[in-house]
């Protein structure tokens, strides 16, 4: 008698952890001040998703770095319209990667053109540079640039690759870096002093001599570098929503642009060196320890312009002894050039933390993309058609929830009740899981993760029934009430975890095979399988065995859902063993 | 009550449909099915949305725009063959061949002024022609990655044969539903992928309820002279047939709900065409388990030889003579029939060591005793 009692099921407590789980998680969905319902997709609430496929123009096959960098451009370009939770993001890899941009509310016709466009790679020799919006005082003195231009990647120096031992250029890559960038007042060509920068003169009175622009915004290009164009630079803000969100670029025309953070602009020359001569690029340790560095080598061709550009460059004064890496239009890193630079190899140096030289390095490698970007799949939905689609999802879950609860109440009475209160409680896990991974994963709820979420519900019911079938085969193999909702688990656990584990499956391979909406509608099926092994184990099978000990259980009323009435099992009939179950059959066929 | 009667009768086998005996008319039908299915499916072929061939695609919400204005204003945007139609309450949709994202926003501005819509409340899917090639590739490969899987997974929860029967049970499932869409035209849309992808996991959850009772009837069942591995099937196939029909039902119940919702308000869209094949799916799921399923794996196990032999002693013994009939009924649960009791032993085992009240003095007594008593009594 000891060995079972040891051993045996304890309703209370498995019933307590149920709890406790729930609340925990009820507490973290509904913490007060945080956001209470799940992120919804843009199919839901309005917006635009470009899914876009990367394909190779030279037949080489993508990898996964170039895919990358392609992001990288991507999401910089997005960000640049300054639409508060836009999303880039990919799936798979290489050849069969997509990249998706999921941008809520209405339609902004400019961000889509601006995401089908090819990034391009350029070496602009630098004419002017200036700070990249209005500064508050005229005083902007060059020690002040510390505070205006912290980015190192813009302080950077250019010099020739130190084969074996550090170079002269070592010492001036420090001063490089202590000198940082100045303001270009003391420059020669005719650009103006900060202070004269804020005015407000529209770029349209200047768009027919020949400028292209977009908005008077970034990249502006023209085939000379007139007044009009300085005007352009004068004029441009790069704190101006959309300033950084660069686009496509002649290499022939000049270019006016913003650094990739706003805070500096350029007015640059056409390119001296195009992006695609650029045989590799690697960070690394800079000679002597002391700091990051990225070393850049060239194609023939490559070497031949850079050396050329280098050359000149070298003897120009302030800042037009810079050279200014442009990528997709903006630019990226305007390192000094402290010397002609011949074999072909160049190191950039500068106060680069190791993550910022390995972002200079892989846009120097992978910024002249032999790949073009192209929309697979634009799909619009203003938020009126999200909302409805919504409603119409929600009024779908609960019609079918009601029927789901009227059939299994009026099938299996009281213990229906059972399955319906189950139901409600994987609901509200359901629910809190939503909210929670909204919150912290950036999980977003779909239509389509709705209707898996409703397709759910019938599966998490099933459950149940294995279990309550089971319960009635044990009742009638003649065991007592509390015996069989205990033989009945053990029996219908097995089968719940396969069934469940089958689904799981599916919704695993689904989740990792496939693209678009099919995923989000994985995920719930996935994310409702596990809560239904949750609630079936943790809750069902607790709350049942609870139920047995009640007497109103065992008196076999037929509200009980297991009377014997309601099982066929006439009173004068006993319940019949196994063993003549299976004889009376074999005895009947034979 | 007489539902819960008729499973009564159902599980003790007084009742019993010969699912298994009859399996040639079963896939008969079913062969029908499918030969219905790859006609429609090759020679109708299916018809694809425009995410599988590439077009444009625009939802104007209006009460008082007409088809006609709404074929004008395309025209006159520079569509020259739109096909409009009307969609669930109050919408108008127009479809396309593929366009640029500028052509998309001429459209939509003229739409705009043309049918005095708000050009934010429309909506507007462009699709490349690649797009679909690439939906359908992501599908195949993972629909073929899921079946080797669950070939794996059910050769060892259950056994190989098994597993064959549900793969078979649920290719039937598959074919059956595109050949459904084939024969209908309705639209194949991503979310119809979804919905025959989810179907999947459904067949086979029916599957396993089925194949997991059969496996308990015939546990040690080579080691007895009573029943065929068949008999014993279909008696596991009768004893769960109101489960499968109740998991059927109350599966199919949130489906209709979508398909209901999908189609009354919405009137077309992901919702609609995801519970339309789920719907077709699971209910071709519920059939196959029980038609298709378990006749396959029986005639798969039919063909070892250890159930030949035993099919021939079940034979001998029932040819030993009528008398022996009476002989059977009363001598049930002896101990010539040791194979079952051990099955039932065990698993009785397990459930009296959770529950405390049973004795320790031998599990399959406890609960059957006053049974047995009263049977004895009467005899």
């Amino acid at each position: 008698m000891a060995a079972p009692t040891k051993t045996a099921f304890k309703p209370g407590r498995t019933l307590t952890i149920l709890g406790l789980i729930l609340a925990s998680l009820l507490a973290w969905a509904f913490w007060p001040g945080l956001s209470h319902t799940p992120r919804l997709g843009l199919d839901l609430r309005g917006g635009t998703q470009v899914i876009l496929s990367p394909v190779s123009t030279n037949g080489v096959p993508i990898t996964d770095d170039q895919l990358k960098q392609s992001v990288e451009i991507i999401r910089q370009r997005v960000d640049g319209f300054g639409v508060a939770e836009s999303e880039v993001t990919t799936q798979g890899s290489g050849d069969n990667a997509t990249i998706i941009v999921s941008i809520p509310g209405t339609t902004n016709q400019a961000i889509l053109d601006s995401l089908s466009t090819t990034a391009k790679l350029d070496f602009r020799p630098v004419i002017s540079e200036d700070y990249g919006s209005p500064q508050p005082a005229p005083t902007a003195s060059p020690s002040a640039s510390g505070s205006a231009s912290p980015s190192p990647s813009a302080s950077a120096s250019v010099s020739v690759a130190p084969k074996t031992t550090a170079s002269a250029s070592a010492s001036s890559n420090g001063a490089a870096v202590t000198g940082g960038l100045r303001p270009a007042a003391d420059t020669p060509s005719p650009t103006p002093s900060p202070s004269d920068s804020l005015t407000t003169t529209s770029l349209d009175s200047t768009s027919a001599a020949g400028i292209t622009s977009n908005n008077g915004l970034p990249p502006i290009q023209s085939a000379k570098n007139d007044a009009a164009l300085q005007l352009a630079f004068k004029n441009l803000d790069c704190s101006k929503t959309g300033a950084t969100k660069g686009g496509a670029t002649d290499p022939a025309k000049y270019l006016v642009t913003c650094s990739t953070d706003g805070q500096l602009k350029y007015l640059l020359e056409p390119a001296a060196v195009q992006g695609t001569e650029i045989s590799n690029a690697q960070a690394g340790i800079a000679q002597g320890g002391a700091g990051w560095e990225v070393n850049l080598t060239f194609s023939s061709a490559g070497a031949q312009q850079f050396a050329d550009t280098t050359t000149k460059l070298a003897k120009q004064q302030p800042p037009q002894n810079q050279f200014a890496i442009t990528l997709d239009g903006l630019v990226q890193s305007a390192p000094r050039v402290n010397e002609p630079i011949l074999g072909g190899s160049a190191v950039i140096t500068g106060q680069f933390t190791p993550d910022q030289a390995k972002a200079l390095a892989n846009v120097l490698k992978y910024g002249s993309l032999p790949v073009t970007l192209v929309p697979s799949s634009v799909e619009q939905i203003s938020p009126t058609l999200g909302q409805d689609q919504l409603s119409a999802g929600i009024m779908a879950g609960l019609l079918g929830l009601l029927l789901v609860v009227i059939y299994l109440v009026i099938y299996y009475r009281a213990l229906g009740l059972v399955a319906v209160a189950s139901l409600l409680v994987a609901a509200a896990i359901t629910y809190s899981l939503f909210v929670i991974l909204g919150r912290q994963l950036g999980f977003t709820l779909s239509l389509a993760g709705v209707a898996g979420a409703i397709v759910a519900i019938g599966i998490t019911a099933d459950s149940f029934i294995v279990y309550f079938e089971r319960i009635r085969d044990e009742i009638r193999e003649g065991r007592s009430l509390r015996a069989a909702g205990d033989a009945g688990w053990i029996r219908a656990r097995k089968t719940i975890l396969a069934a469940d584990f089958v689904s799981l499956l599916a919704a695993i391979v689904l989740y990792f095979m496939s693209v678009g909406s099919v995923r989000g509608f994985a995920f719930t099926l996935g994310l409702t399988t596990l809560v239904d092994i949750l609630v079936a184990f943790l809750f069902t099978r607790p709350l049942v065995s609870l139920l047995m000990r009640t007497n109103w259980f065992t008196s076999g009323k037929p509200w009980t859902g297991l009377s014997p009435d309601r099982l066929g099992v006439k009173s004068e009939v006993v319940p019949v063993g196994r063993q003549s179950v299976v004889a009376a059959t074999a005895a009947k066929e034979s | 009550m007489s539902l819960g009667s008729l499973a009564h009768r159902l599980y003790s086998g007084e009742v019993s449909y010969d699912f298994v005996g009859k399996r040639r008319r079963w896939y008969a039908i079913s062969g029908i099915f499918l030969v219905l299915a790859l006609v429609g499916l090759f020679g109708r072929g299916l018809n694809l949305g425009i995410e599988f061939k590439g077009g444009s695609e625009f939802t104007i919400p209006s009460s008082t725009a007409t088809v006609q204005q709404a074929r004008d204003s395309a025209k006159a945007a520079g569509i020259a063959d739109p096909i409009v139609t009307e969609v669930g309450q109050n919408k108008i949709r127009i479809q396309s061949p593929a366009l640029t994202p500028t052509e998309s926003a001429k459209v939509t501005a003229q739409l705009s002024k043309d049918l005095g819509v708000k050009q934010g409340d429309i909506g507007v899917t462009l699709i490349g022609p690649t797009w679909g090639a690439e939906i359908t590739k992501h599908a195949l490969q993972g629909l073929a990655v899921f079946l080797v899987l669950v070939v794996i997974f059910l050769s060892l929860y259950f056994e190989w044969r098994l597993a064959v029967a549900a793969l078979v049970a649920l290719v039937h499932d598959l074919l059956i539903t595109i050949g459904i869409y084939a024969l209908t035209g309705f639209e194949v849309t991503p979310a119809t992928v979804i919905g025959i992808l989810t179907i999947l996991g459904f067949s086979l959850y029916d599957t396993v309820v089925v194949f997991d009772k059969v496996r308990e009837n015939t546990k040690g069942i080579t080691s007895g002279n009573r029943m065929t591995y068949s008999e014993a099937a279909n008696l596991a196939l009768n004893q769960t047939l109101v489960r499968s029909i109740n998991t059927s039902v109350v599966a199919l119940l949130p489906v209709a709900a979508i398909l209901i919702i999908g189609v009354g308000l919405l009137g077309a869209g992901t919702l609609k065409d995801l519970a339309l094949a789920l719907f077709v799916g699971t209910a071709a799921g519920t059939y196959s388990s029980i038609f298709i399923a378990t006749p396959v794996a029986c005639q798969l196990q039919e063909r070892r030889p250890e159930m030949k032999a035993l099919a021939a002693r079940v034979q001998a013994r029932r040819h030993a003579g009528d008398k022996a009939k009476a002989a059977v009924k009363k001598s049930a649960g002896d101990a010539d029939d040791a194979g079952e009791l051990a099955a039932v032993g065990s698993e009785a085992t397990m459930a009296a060591l959770t529950a405390p009240s049973t004795t320790s003095t031998g599990p399959r007594q406890q609960p059957k005793k006053n049974t047995t008593r009263s049977q004895r009594k009467k005899s």
